[in-house]
Parts: C-alpha cells; structure tokens; sequence
C-alpha cells in the first residue's frame, strides 16, 4: 500500500514537473533541442517508474508508530525553528537549544542532554569559530 | 616510466607540510567516522565537504583530505564489526561473520591487526591499480565526443542503481528524480528560468552539497529517532576484551594467498560501475569460502574469513576511484560524494583532468599511498584509541553529527533557506530510504544532470537537430548495449544476491546506506 501512495505521489509529481517543461518559455535564440526536451525525458522515467509501483508495489515497509512518527516530526519542527532562529539568537544560543532537544530525544537524560547541548554547541564554536575561523551566524551577543 | 615519474611529481605535491597534516587527520576521522554505526564513508565525507570548502582549501588539499576519510572510513568499518557484531558501515558487514566469532574466542585484538593488515594490502594493491589502469582509460575517453558522453552518463545511471536496489523502478525513480532536481535554475544555454516559480533563490538551482549533506547526513538522525529504545537501537551490545593486538605470523601468512586473490577481485567489482565496496567484500568472501574453506570453519572464527571482506572492500574502495577520476562517472556511492567535491572546487573530472590538473590528480593518488601507510600505523597499535571511541553512545553523537551538517551548509552560503531546503532533503531521504528508494542515483542526477543535458544537446545540435547521432557510432552503441545489460541483469541476478546479503548480515537493516 505505501508504494501505491508513493507511485500516486510521484505521477503527479512526473505529470507536474512534465507540464512545467512544456510551459519553459523559449528565448528567442535558442538551439536545436530546447530547454524542454530533457526535463520532458525525465519526466517519462518518473512517470513510467511511478506507474510500475502502482501495478507492482512492494511489500510495505515497517512504518513506526504514532508516536514515533510525532517524534520525528517534533524533531523537524525544532530544527525549522533552529534555521530560522539561527541568525536571531546566534550560533551558540540556538544550536545549545537544537542539540539539547535532539540528545534528549535520543535518549539521554535531562541533565545530561543539558550538557550535550552546551558542549556540543561551545565544542563547535571553539573548533570551527576560534580555531579553524569559519564563519558562524553571529547573535545579539556577538556569538 | 612516464607514468612513476608523474607519480613522483605527485609526491612532491603530497609531501609538503600541510597535506601530510590534512592525511593525517583525515585518516583519524575517517576511522572515527568508519567505525561508529550510523556514520559510514558516504554520510561522512559528505559533512566534510562543506567545511573543506568553506575553509578555502585548494582542490588539492582539500581532494586529499576527503579521499582520506574515505580510505580511513573503509578501515573502520571493521572496528565495530568485529567488537560488537554491528557493521560501521555496509561493506564492513561481511567481517562480522567471522570477525564477531573471533572476538568472541578472546582473539578480538589479533582479528583487528589482521583486518588491518588485509585492509592495507587491497587498499595498496588497488592505490597501484588506479595508476595503471586510469591513464588507459583516459585515452579510451579522449575518444568520447558529447554523444559518447550522453551515452556514458546513461550507462552510469542505469548500472549504479543495479546493486543497490532490488526493484530497478526505484532506481529508475531515484535517477529521474535527481535529474529533475538538477533541472532547476537557469538554464545554462538560453538564459531562461526552468522549474523556479518565481522565488529568486532557486535561480542559482539546488546546491547539490545541500541535497548531499540532507539526504545522508540529517536523514541518518531521523533514522535513530525512529529505532530509539527498539531492539535495532545499536546502542547495546556486549563488551568484548581486546586481547593481544600482534597476530601471530602463522596466522598472517595463512591468509597471504587469500588477501592476494581478494585484492584483484575486489578491484574489479571497485571499477564495475554501480558495484562499489559492499559488493566487493561481498564476492570476495564467497569466493574465498568456495575456495578454501575445507574444514567448514568459515563463519566460526576462520582468519581467512576477516581477511577476505577487509582486502575486498578496500580494494573495491580503490577501484571505484578510477571511472570517477578518468571518466567523471562514479562507481559508487561515497565515489558520487567524492565528484561532488571536484564539483564544487570547479575541477571537471574526466579525462581532461589528468592533462589540464595533473597535480591534483597525482597529487592525490600520491597521498592515498601516505595515507594507506599513515592509516596501517594508526591502526595497529592506536587501535585501543578508536574501540575506546565506540563507546560514545549515539544519543550524543547524532545531535553533534546534525549541527555540524548544519554549520557546513550554512558555511558555504549563510543563507537559512538553504537550512530549510536541507532539512526538506532530510525528511525525504528518511521516507525514500523506508521505502527502499536508493539515495545514490538521487545524488548522481543532481551532479551530473546539467552536464547530461549539455551532452545530449550539444551532440544534436552538432547533428542538426537529428537526434539518431546518439546511436551513430559504435562506441555510442557499446556504450548503450551495457547500460541495457547493467540495468536489465540486476532484475535477475540483483535479487539473489541481495537476498544472500540479506541472509549473511542476519541482523538489523540500520546501516542501509551504500558505501
């Protein structure tokens, strides 16, 4: 069943994209292929190969449960805020955050999550900042 | 002759301060990286690739320190297998077969050396390989006009999903999916905008680096997110003691004839396009079990039987450099990681390579052969410092490995849509990998997707919109016959194969990326 759903989503995705390539505008000079014709091309094999899993899926994989799939979605959230609140707060402040939840949620105690957190954030910090001097989202606090 | 005094050139570039610096600890990280679960070459080399390059190092340097962690990574592979019964990486999985028994008889430390040892002799025997056979196939590919070229990158998707997959549609999915993906941005030769809808970040297209380090790296922490507590969580495992760490000689030269077989034959299935290590290890240990195995001790704890996989995979390791460097087509998955990096430094693998950056090019086979010796040294009496390593549990390893994805990426180009579109690249690179949907072609697409397009349209162009120039010449037509073959086998033969993987590795599916 899951590859059924998969093959639906990827033929809507093969026709999407398919669409899309026929409606490329062409610039007044162009060659003898076109912008087109290769992502058309393309957009068969997504096709073909969604419509095989259509008529053929595969057994269904092992879907976690409920609350495991919670957990994984959690975890996206968290780091979609950490994208964004990166250059806000700084590297160290967000990325103590991020790492902290993603340790606790690995399993590790709240203290020792804690301590994850704040090494693993000023760990990189002093390796990549300090020592090697790539650049790092700056904060208000000037890190 | 021509060719050792290039390779001496090579050293004179490998031998300076800084690259031997850069060997060396791309050696300690590789091993590092190698032999914890969950972090194999290719996830490994591809959190690296955004730091190399954000670092400024040039493409030698930078080429030198990757293709260290990537021989590093293929020796530790074994560290944990041999220990805990837990590959560090897929092609390590047939040492645990006779590794973990070794282990368990008290003889973990001599398994080790010996493992080490094997790895050293197929890495070197493969390192000399490369600088024999790459230059041959060059001149083979000086012959390739873009037709030829079209023809080759076909070939190159059809036979890498071969292995990797038992259902070729997902291959074939994969493949066009990454293709789409390269798709989008400005098209390179009339200027219009394909697949942007309008948002001005997408005119530059997808850094393939964002897709790389998503797919493989952040995807690997959803991963033990879902296994957390079950019984595939390999956070648990026994303890075994080390032992003595020098095999004895007998038990060395037991193996002599053994390593010598598995070198070549890893090898070849190394420049096998689609093969790679895992397959490498895999034919390498059956075959040595046809072969010797009189006494039915394979399986039990037989040296011969940690020998075997260990040269193969590293042979293979080095195999799979040779199409990647000669013909910019890669032979499997880390080697695909590994293009992204001439990608990125703007070096054009294939075989201009060797004539316009001979220097990178020997250079860097120059310091595989450093590399090797510096990863034997470090492997056989420091071994006590990398099994101590195992010990870090993932609950603390995974949040490192994510921010470290997340500060490489945002290294290169400080822009958090680029966070976004990784993290977006991670979620689905979990989903795919549920349902069995190999990442390697997905990464292949992105790559070589412009070029294939260039190809294909410079070749018609040339020929005046006639599109039958792609199957005009017999070369074109080899090259179509054997991407027909490697895609049409592996439905037959793929499947048998997979499943006698499937059976020797008996446990857990965590570490299911390619090599």
């Amino acid at each position: 069943m899951s590859d059924r759903i998969f093959g639906g989503i990827g033929l809507v995705l093969a026709i999407f994209f398919g669409i899309q390539a026929t409606m490329i505008e062409v610039a007044f000079m162009s060659d003898a292929v076109g912008p087109s014709v290769f992502p058309i091309i393309v957009a068969t094999i997504m096709g073909l190969a969604s419509i095989y899993f259509l008529v053929k899926p595969d057994p269904a994989p092992d879907w976690p449960q409920a609350g495991r799939l919670a957990e994984i979605g959690f975890a996206v959230l968290v780091l979609f805020a950490y994208a964004q609140l990166l250059p806000v707060l700084g590297f160290v402040v967000a990325t103590m955050f991020a790492a902290g939840y993603l340790a606790w949620r690995l399993g590790s105690k709240p203290l020792e999550a804690v301590l994850v957190g704040i090494g693993t954030s000023v760990g990189i910090y002093v390796v990549f900042r300090l020592i090697l001097g790539l650049s790092l989202a700056r904060g208000p606090f000037g890190f | 002759m021509e060719l050792l005094s290039s390779l001496g050139d090579g050293f004179l570039v490998a031998l300076t301060f800084q690259n031997i610096g850069l060997a060396l600890l791309g050696c300690l990280l590789g091993t590092i990286m190698g032999a914890l679960p969950g972090l194999g070459p290719s996830n490994g080399v591809a959190i690296l690739i955004p730091l190399a390059f954000t670092l400024g190092l040039d493409a030698t340097p930078a080429l030198i320190l990757l293709t260290s962690v990537y021989y590093g990574a293929m020796y530790g592979g074994r560290i944990s297998s041999i220990l805990l019964n837990i590959p560090g990486d897929e092609p390590a999985m047939m040492t645990c077969l006779d590794g973990y028994p070794m282990a368990r008889k008290g003889q973990a430390g001599e398994a080790l050396a010996l493992s080490g040892i094997a790895s050293f002799v197929g890495a070197f025997f493969a390192t000399w390989g490369l600088v024999f056979l790459a230059p041959q196939l060059v001149k083979v590919a000086l012959l390739f006009g873009p037709a030829e070229y079209f023809a080759l990158f076909v070939l190159a998707f059809a036979t890498l999903g071969g292995i990797s997959s038992t259902n070729q549609a997902k291959a074939a999915f994969a493949a066009a999916l990454g293709l789409g993906l390269a798709m989008i941005g400005v098209d390179t030769q009339t200027g219009v905008p394909r697949f942007t809808f309008g948002e001005v970040h997408l005119y530059d297209g997808i850094d393939f680096l964002v897709a790389i380090v998503g797919l493989f790296a952040l995807s690997e922490v959803f991963i033990f997110l879902e296994h957390r507590g079950t019984d595939k969580d390999s956070s648990t495992g026994p303890k075994v003691q080390i032992g003595r760490i020098i095999p004895p000689w007998s038990m060395v030269r037991s193996c002599i004839p053994t390593m010598a077989r598995t070198s070549v034959l890893g090898f070849i299935a190394g420049v096998l396009p689609g093969a790679g290590a895992s397959l490498g290890s895999f034919i390498s240990y059956s075959m040595e079990k046809r072969l010797v195995d009189r006494e039915n001790t394979f399986g039990t704890g037989d040296p011969r039987g940690v020998a075997a996989p260990e040269t193969g995979n590293n042979a293979a390791a080095g195999g799979a450099l040779v199409p990647m460097l000669a013909l910019g087509v890669p032979g499997s998955g880390t080697t695909a990681v590994l293009l992204a990096v001439l990608l990125a430094l703007n070096i054009t693998p294939g075989p201009l390579l060797f004539t316009n950056n001979p220097d990178v090019v020997w250079g860097l086979i120059a310091a595989l052969f450093i590399g090797n010796v510096m990863l034997l040294v470090l492997n056989i009496p420091m071994i006590g410092l990398f099994t101590r390593v195992l010990m870090v549990p993932p609950r603390i390893l995974m949040p490192i490995v994510a921010m470290i994805s997340f500060v490489g990426i945002y290294g290169i180009s400080g822009s958090t849509f680029d966070l976004v579109v990784m993290i977006l690249f991670g979620i689905g690179g979990w989903v795919l990998r549920k349902l069995d949907v190999p990442l390697v072609p997905i990464i292949l697409g992105t790559l070589l997707g412009n070029e294939m397009e260039v190809n294909l349209r410079r070749a018609v162009t040339i020929a005046d919109g006639d599109y039958s120039v792609l199957f005009g010449s017999p070369l074109t037509i080899g090259l179509w016959s054997i991407a027909i073959i490697g895609f049409i086998m592996p439905m037959v033969a793929g499947k048998m194969l997979k499943r006698r993987m499937q059976l020797a590795k008996k446990t857990g599916e965590d570490t299911d990326l390619v090599d």
